[in-house]
C-alpha cells in the first residue's frame, strides 16, 4: 500500500538526497523498505546495518512498520565522541 | 544528565555539578579535537546532531550507567557545530563512592555515547577536502 512518508536526512544522507526533508509516497512496510527504496532513488549505497532509523522522534528497529503520516529518520553511522 | 552545545565546554564548571559530601572519587573524559585522522592532516571539525534524539538516547545511557555501577552523579555534554584543533567536543563527569565504579561509568558512558547517539562528524583536512567519519569508511568496507 502506498504511503505519504516525511522523511529526514541527516549528514552524508543529506548531502546524497540534496535536501534536509521531503515528502514522499512509498510502497513502504517497513523503515527497512523505506531506507532501501530511498537508497535506490537517490543513488546511495551505505549498508543497513551500519545505519539508524527513528520513526516519529523515537528510536526505531529497521523492522518497525511505517505508518501513512509518519516522519522517518534516517540515519547514516554515527560518530559522536 | 546529557546535554548537547554549541558553546565551549568549560569542564571545570561542569565537575563541579558533581560535588557530593558522599563521594569519594571522581573520573571523566575529555574527547579533543586533534590535528590529524588516519594519516592526514585536519584542520578543523564539524560536528551535526540530531539533538532532541541525542539527549534522550544520551539519557538512557546514563541511567544506564546508573543501573550497572555504584554512581553517584553521572553527566554528559557533546559539542555540535563547527570546532577548531584543541577544542573539546565531549566531556563525561563521574562521581562515585569509589575509584572502580567511577572508571567504568566513564568508559561506559563515553563508548555507548559515541556509537549511539545521533552525531556526525566531518573532518575538514589541510588539502581543502573534508569527509564524514565513518561514513566513507562504511562505503567502502561495506
Amino acid at each position: 500500500m502506498t504511503k505519504t512518508l516525511t522523511v529526514r536526512y541527516f549528514a552524508m544522507f543529506r548531502e546524497h538526497a540534496g535536501c534536509d526533508e521531503e515528502r514522499v509516497e512509498l510502497d513502504a512496510t517497513t523503515a527497512a523498505d523505506v531506507f532501501r527504496l530511498l537508497g535506490d532513488r537517490h543513488g546511495a549505497s551505505e549498508p543497513l546495518g551500519h545505519c539508524k532509523v527513528a520513526i516519529n522522534d523515537a528510536m526505531a528497529d529497521w523492522d518497525s512498520e511505517v505508518a501513512d503520516g509518519d516522519t522517518v529518520l534516517l540515519f547514516p553511522p554515527v560518530a559522536g565522541g | 544528565m546529557m546535554r548537547m552545545t554549541e558553546r565551549p565546554i568549560d569542564p571545570e564548571a561542569l565537575r563541579r555539578e558533581l560535588l557530593d559530601r558522599a563521594a569519594g572519587a571522581y573520573a571523566s573524559f575529555e574527547g579533543w579535537i586533534r590535528n590529524h585522522n588516519d594519516g592526514r592532516a585536519v584542520t578543523r571539525l564539524e560536528y551535526e546532531a540530531y539533538a532532541p534524539l541525542a539527549v534522550t538516547e544520551g539519557e538512557r545511557v546514563i541511567r544506564e550507567a546508573h543501573e550497572r555501577f555504584p554512581i553517584l552523579h553521572a553527566r554528559c555534554v557533546h559539542r555540535s557545530g563547527l570546532l577548531e584543533i584543541g577544542e573539546c567536543a565531549v566531556w563525561v563527569g563521574v562521581s562515585a563512592a569509589h575509584r572502580d565504579a567511577a572508571f567504568l561509568a566513564c568508559r561506559y558512558v563515553i563508548d555507548q555515547v559515541k556509537v549511539r547517539l545521533p552525531i556526525w562528524k566531518k573532518e575538514h583536512y589541510a588539502n581543502g577536502d573534508s569527509g564524514w567519519v565513518n561514513c566513507e569508511r562504511c562505503a567502502a568496507h561495506g
